[in-house]
């Protein structure tokens, strides 16, 4: 199976083009030029750990269209957990957050040996989406699982979270949506419908719109 | 992330409205006995650390996060800006289970309010008497008038931009600043209240919309979750902050308070706290807490001792008692217009129809909803938890993001015993037990958020949304600490002061009773102005 490819609505426009503009302050710029270039070494996951998630997070936020240039997501996941960073919230039953990870993503490695008799990372696409499909659900087999770690909540409130809360941390993910990205000292004037300021992404493609919302 | 060093020491404090000046700072030693000390500098601490220290008394304001300068330390960016949070953990349980952190907990000087996202409104009048006027929940020991007196005082010292006329409750003046103009988030709202034949606003906002001293008006940038880096936004830590320091109180940024003492007469004798470091203990003739609804009933537990053997002010077993939230329950669709909500203050426009209109309801209570502008991260983060989409639809979806609207409420929620704040048996790293939350929605509480979403869903069907989700949430923390006039069903008196010890104080939105369909922090505002009121009376009399 291959992956679909993602049609970018706003091709031409890149938000680290505003680097040197009024858009981006000097504090701002130290923030993100660490985070484009001092990715973080394994320091948290094991190497089977490891490969697993490399595997989830293709699935998750698959980005086929990058090759060998995807927006790392892995490193950052590992560099919260190793310093043990966390949200604020433990939702019962799970344990506390290095306990959860490490625990959920044996977890997951044990439901794909479970159902497949294969390590995650070698299933194919369509049977790891089908395995993440019941983590959401909830219809999990393995007992790695096991009382205090219910699938479907370390799905969403951790797994899923953390992916995204990296992915959209990268300049490249803002470009892709059409999003304004760093906006200080210059904000925006035009804060109408249908209107933007010269400093923003233009209009995107809407065709995409139609065939995603409007069909 | 960064950890910083203290800040306010030396006799300076940071000046918040430079890159990396200061102002002098007034300091007292820790074995002086100052009249108060204060724990949490955010809507309740700040503004009465600034009133208290007016009124001529001396004051030392603690706040276990950071003292920030907006201009040089806020980056536009989400994850940088996680340094706001108060993200030390906190376990979370009951049938609704709450989120903390970026959700509704602040860690800085200025408190949550560093990133709140300005909304404030006024309660409705008849909420502060809701038992005996409307039948459900119960009396505030406060009149509405008097509280609708320092809603003015509370709007005046935020410079509130808001609309000539607001369109609901009884009439009031006009607010300090202009209103803002409406971003095109806003104006789906209104389109959607328009053709369901209701009334919408202009939210009043605590940015502002016109130069005032040092602080610029507001740029639409739109991280104001994040924290304003323009200073126009009216949070405690550029207004009641500097008024404080200005006339005489010191803030003690970094400063974690582990435990209030008690002497032999059990009366409040300090706060032993953890700076730098090391603990110190720090001597007062009166104790605040103004922690908010998790923290405030975890101080006054885990200050338990042969004295007070349940915790401080608990003869009665109410503290941590009666906590609620908000329900935060949004519907989000797609529209055929280029939105771009991430331009301007989140919740430009505003309904709060179903607050004033108690007709065809099947549940008690109200709601207020706003119209959405989430920034990449924050809206990812629900779209995932309450679909659970994944793949290249969850990146397709989200390449939608600038055709997106949404509505969301604020809806009041029962206070309900069994919601509580207790103490877990597991510790953080200085020692402090972890704070245990439980918290189930009332059936009531369904019924409203049920109807506000059939409700938004008809509103942004009718201004042409397509595709859309719900989401579910909740907002705010309150009670936990609740006032009333009855030492045996509440923990303090109208003032904050608790019942058991005369000396030890409250004040912050875990003195609320009941929830209302409006964010708390302008009510929270309020309140701290007439306790700062009341003490200063007192004082006089000599009744401290």
């Amino acid at each position: 199976m291959t992956e679909r490819p993602f049609r970018n609505p706003y091709p031409g426009y890149d938000v680290l083009a505003k680097w040197d503009t009024p858009s981006w302050n000097e504090q701002t710029r130290e923030v993100i030029d660490q985070r484009l270039t001092d990715v973080p070494p394994r320091r948290f996951f094991t190497e089977t750990q490891w490969a697993t998630m490399e595997a989830v997070c293709d699935r998750v936020m698959p980005q086929p269209e990058r090759g060998a240039d995807k927006v790392p997501i892995l490193p950052w996941i590992d560099a919260r957990l190793h310093d043990n960073q966390g949200s604020g919230t433990r939702f019962e039953p799970m344990p506390p957050l290095q306990e959860c990870w490490r625990r959920g993503v044996d977890a997951i490695e044990a439901e794909a040996q479970h159902r497949f008799g294969r390590a995650f990372h070698v299933l194919d696409q369509a049977e790891q989406d089908l395995m993440l499909k019941a983590m959401n659900d909830g219809n999990t087999n393995s007992p790695a699982w096991g009382p205090r770690l219910p699938a479907k909540m370390f799905m969403r409130q951790e797994l899923l979270r953390l992916i995204v809360e990296v992915y959209y941390a990268q300049p490249a993910a803002w470009s892709e949506i059409g999003f304004g990205g760093p906006a200080s000292p210059r904000g925006y004037v035009r804060l109408q419908p249908n209107r933007h300021d010269s400093w923003e992404a233009a209009d995107g493609d809407a065709t995409l719109v139609r065939a995603a919302a409007f069909k | 992330m960064t950890t910083p060093a203290p800040r306010a020491t030396s006799g300076r404090a940071p000046d918040v409205f430079s890159h990396d000046s200061w102002i002098p700072m007034r300091q007292y030693r820790e074995d002086e006995e100052v009249d108060f000390v204060i724990v949490g500098t955010g809507a309740g601490g700040a503004t009465l650390s600034a009133k208290l220290a007016e009124a001529g008394f001396s004051v030392v304001a603690m706040d276990a996060g950071a003292f920030w300068r907006p201009l040089s330390d806020f980056a536009s960016d989400e994850t940088e800006q996680n340094k706001l949070y108060w993200l030390g953990e906190r376990i979370s349980g009951g049938d609704d289970p709450v989120e903390f952190g970026s959700n509704n907990s602040g860690r800085a000087v200025g408190g949550s309010t560093v990133h709140f996202q300005m909304v404030v409104l006024r309660w409705r009048p008849e909420w502060f008497a809701a038992q005996s006027k409307l039948g459900y929940g119960r009396d505030w020991p406060i009149d509405w008038r008097e509280m609708w007196h320092y809603y003015d005082e509370a709007e005046e010292a935020l410079k509130v931009s808001g609309p000539v006329h607001y369109p609901w409750g009884p009439p009031r003046g006009r607010y300090p600043y202009r209103e803002h103009e409406v971003n095109a988030a806003g104006l789906v709202l209104a389109k959607g209240a328009e053709a369901l034949g209701v009334k919408w606003a202009a939210t009043p906002l605590a940015t502002l919309s016109a130069p005032r001293g040092k602080a610029p008006p507001c740029v639409y940038r739109g991280f104001c979750k994040s924290g304003c880096s323009t200073n126009a936004k009216q949070s405690a830590l550029n207004t009641w902050i500097p008024r404080a320091i200005e006339a005489g109180a010191e803030i003690r940024d970094l400063s974690m308070v582990g435990q209030i003492e008690t002497g032999s007469d059990g009366l409040c004798t300090g706060v032993v706290y953890h700076r730098d470091g090391q603990w110190h203990r720090q001597r007062a003739r009166n104790v605040v807490v103004a922690g908010y609804a998790i923290e405030t009933p975890r101080l006054l537990l885990h200050s338990a001792c042969a004295k007070h053997p349940d915790g401080l002010a608990n003869s009665n077993g109410l503290v941590g008692k009666y906590f609620m939230v908000h329900s935060n329950h949004a519907v989000w669709g797609v529209m055929q217009d280029e939105i771009r909500w991430y331009k301007g203050p989140p919740s430009m426009a505003v309904c709060e129809h179903w607050n004033y209109e108690d007709k065809g309801k099947d549940f008690h209570g109200g709601y207020a909803f706003m119209s959405q502008g989430p920034l990449p991260i924050d809206h990812a983060k629900s779209l995932v938890a309450d679909t659970g989409m994944f793949g290249m639809e969850l990146r397709q979806r989200m390449a939608l993001y600038n055709h997106m609207a949404g509505l969301k409420i604020v809806g009041e929620s029962d206070a309900r015993e069994e919601n509580r704040v207790e103490l877990s048996d597991e510790t953080d790293e200085l020692g402090i037990p972890i704070p245990h939350v439980t918290y189930s929605y009332s059936d009531n509480d369904k019924r409203l958020y049920n109807h506000s979403l059939r409700f938004m869903r008809q509103m942004l069907e009718a201004a042409g949304a397509s595709d859309m989700t719900e989401t579910s949430s909740t907002a705010h923390l309150m009670g936990g600490c609740r006032m009333g006039t009855n030492p045996s069903d509440s923990v303090t008196n109208a003032d904050g002061r608790t019942w058991d010890i005369p000396n030890l104080w409250i004040c912050d939105g875990s003195l609320f009773p009941t929830s209302g369909g409006v964010n708390p922090s302008l009510t929270i505002y309020a309140l701290a102005c007439r306790i700062g009121d009341r003490i200063a009376a007192m004082g006089k009399r000599g009744e401290l």
